[in-house]
């Protein structure tokens, strides 16, 4: 047998036996990158909102500026982070330098401005058409907001699976900040990462299909929902 | 406050130089359905933007009531030719309306559901709003801008593309609005509607009212030529100035 076919095998051993270490590693990587999506979702999204119905100096160039750090590097977001968290930094205090809630507040950074672009979006083309009647019923621009948030909230799922396929596939700013610490901070992307440099390729197979998996799945859910809602309320 | 009579002089609206409103006079008194006929491209709508706030004009006045204020804060509401329709329940949409007054949610729900009875949509309360038929979702916007009890309302073509038995249950409705004490300002193109339901008819071509009487009136003696054109369908079908 090939030693691609071996390492193939070996993983999907290893998935069969619920491997406890494969075991703690997703759940981990699913507890960071899922607070990283729910933190992004409550600012991304009414940010993103914000901006798509506020009428202030300065809208387009801050829209702008959301649109390009949709692509801001993790490495470097994971070294500001690193900056701010670590002892001489502005919240060394608090000690969170390698732990996961550092993991959390790196890639919260990652996922707000691609929430944030994806929402202004999609709330500004409903805008465009619902202006003028919530103008009319004296909505303020909260309630403005928070009804085309509610009136795009199946389309907005498209932002949530966005912010979750950076979250769960982001590797540079979690290993900086999270130090890739054995049963601690050591994630699927830090792991396959480290066990493909240590040659322990079928750990690192199986970490992947794991993660393959999971992202499908919650397109798949994603899709079914988008679809009855569609069917459900037009 | 009174918001009535109307007092609109000499009202231009002209966005890039175009004039689309070229000077309208218009007075409104306290109740009735006024209804606002012309040609494509008359300004009727625009008119009608311009009275509630959507739209700013150049020139002119628009003085509000006796002691001559200026835009009521509340009070006008507009009824549009395609309603917003968000993606959830007509109750849901309905009580969108009462939103900004600080109700509770079960007043809400109450005020909201007793109004889908007066508009015949209450077994349909808890479909989706937007899988109703266009005559259904012009009802549900009429009883979204009831439910704020306004003291003026504008409807820019509410019945255009229905059939006439949605068109039919529409003008029972907005005679339902106007017993009720609120006074209507209407844009139609369909004269027989005209002639069914209202009080007076404001005729535009050009950015200007040419003809402001009774419904009677004018269509047995209109004033201008063009008003005559109009009804006998030989006016082109839009009029530039």
């Amino acid at each position: 047998m090939s030693a691609f076919a071996t390492t193939f095998s070996d993983a999907l051993l290893m998935l069969a036996d619920f491997d406890h270490i494969v075991a703690e590693i997703v759940v981990l990587s699913l507890q960071v990158s899922g607070g990283a999506v729910v933190l992004g979702t409550l600012i991304g999204l009414p940010l993103g909102a914000c901006i798509a119905v506020g009428r202030f100096p300065g809208k387009n160039a801050l829209s702008v500026l959301i649109n390009g750090m949709m692509g801001l590097p993790s490495v470097v977001v994971g070294v500001v982070v690193y900056l701010l968290l670590s002892r001489s930094g502005p919240f060394g205090g608090f000690g969170l330098l390698y732990t996961p809630l550092a993991m959390i507040l790196a890639q919260t950074l990652l996922v707000v401005p691609l929430m944030a672009a994806i929402a202004r979006q999609v709330v500004e083309d409903v805008w465009q058409r619902y202006a003028e009647e919530l103008q009319l019923m004296r909505f303020s621009w909260w309630h403005s907001v928070t009804t085309l948030l509610y009136d795009c909230r199946h389309s907005l799922l498209v932002a949530v699976l966005a912010g979750l396929g950076r979250a769960m596939s982001e590797v540079g700013a979690v290993m900086i900040v999270g130090g890739n610490i054995d049963r601690a901070t050591r994630v699927m992307t830090t792991a396959i990462a480290l066990e493909t440099s240590k040659g322990d390729l079928a750990l690192a197979i199986a970490l992947g299909i794991v993660l393959i998996v999971i992202i499908l799945a919650l397109n798949a859910f994603a899709f079914v929902l988008r679809h009855w809602a569609m069917r459900r309320y037009g | 406050m009174a918001i009535f009579p109307l007092r609109i002089r000499d009202l231009r609206y002209q966005p890039n130089g175009r004039e689309v409103l070229a000077g309208i006079d218009l007075d409104l008194g306290d109740e009735g359905i006024t209804l606002v006929l012309g040609p494509n491209g008359a300004g009727k709508s625009v008119l009608l933007r311009v009275i509630c706030g959507l739209l700013e004009p150049g020139s002119g006045s628009m003085v509000w009531g006796d002691e001559g204020a200026c835009r009521p804060a509340q009070g006008v509401m507009m009824v549009f030719q395609r309603p917003m329709m968000l993606r959830a329940s007509v109750l849901h949409n309905v009580a969108l309306g009462l939103k900004p007054f600080g109700l509770s949610a079960a007043e809400r729900k109450r005020r909201s559901l007793t109004m889908l009875e007066r508009v015949g949509l209450a077994d349909r309360a808890q479909d989706s709003a937007r899988q109703l038929s266009g005559g259904e979702q012009q009802r549900l916007a009429l009883a979204r801008a009831w439910l704020t009890k306004p003291r003026l309302l504008l409807l820019d073509e509410p019945t255009a593309s229905l059939d006439p038995s949605a068109s039919a249950e529409v003008e029972r409705i907005v005679r339902e609005i106007r017993t009720d004490g609120t006074r209507i300002l209407m844009v139609t193109h369909n004269l027989g509607q005209a002639t069914r339901l209202g009080d007076d008819i404001v005729f535009m071509s050009g950015g200007r009212v040419r003809e402001h009487t009774p419904v009677q009136r004018f269509f047995s003696r209109p004033q201008s030529d063009e008003a005559r054109l109009f009804i006998q369908g030989e006016l082109p079908w839009r009029m530039r100035l």
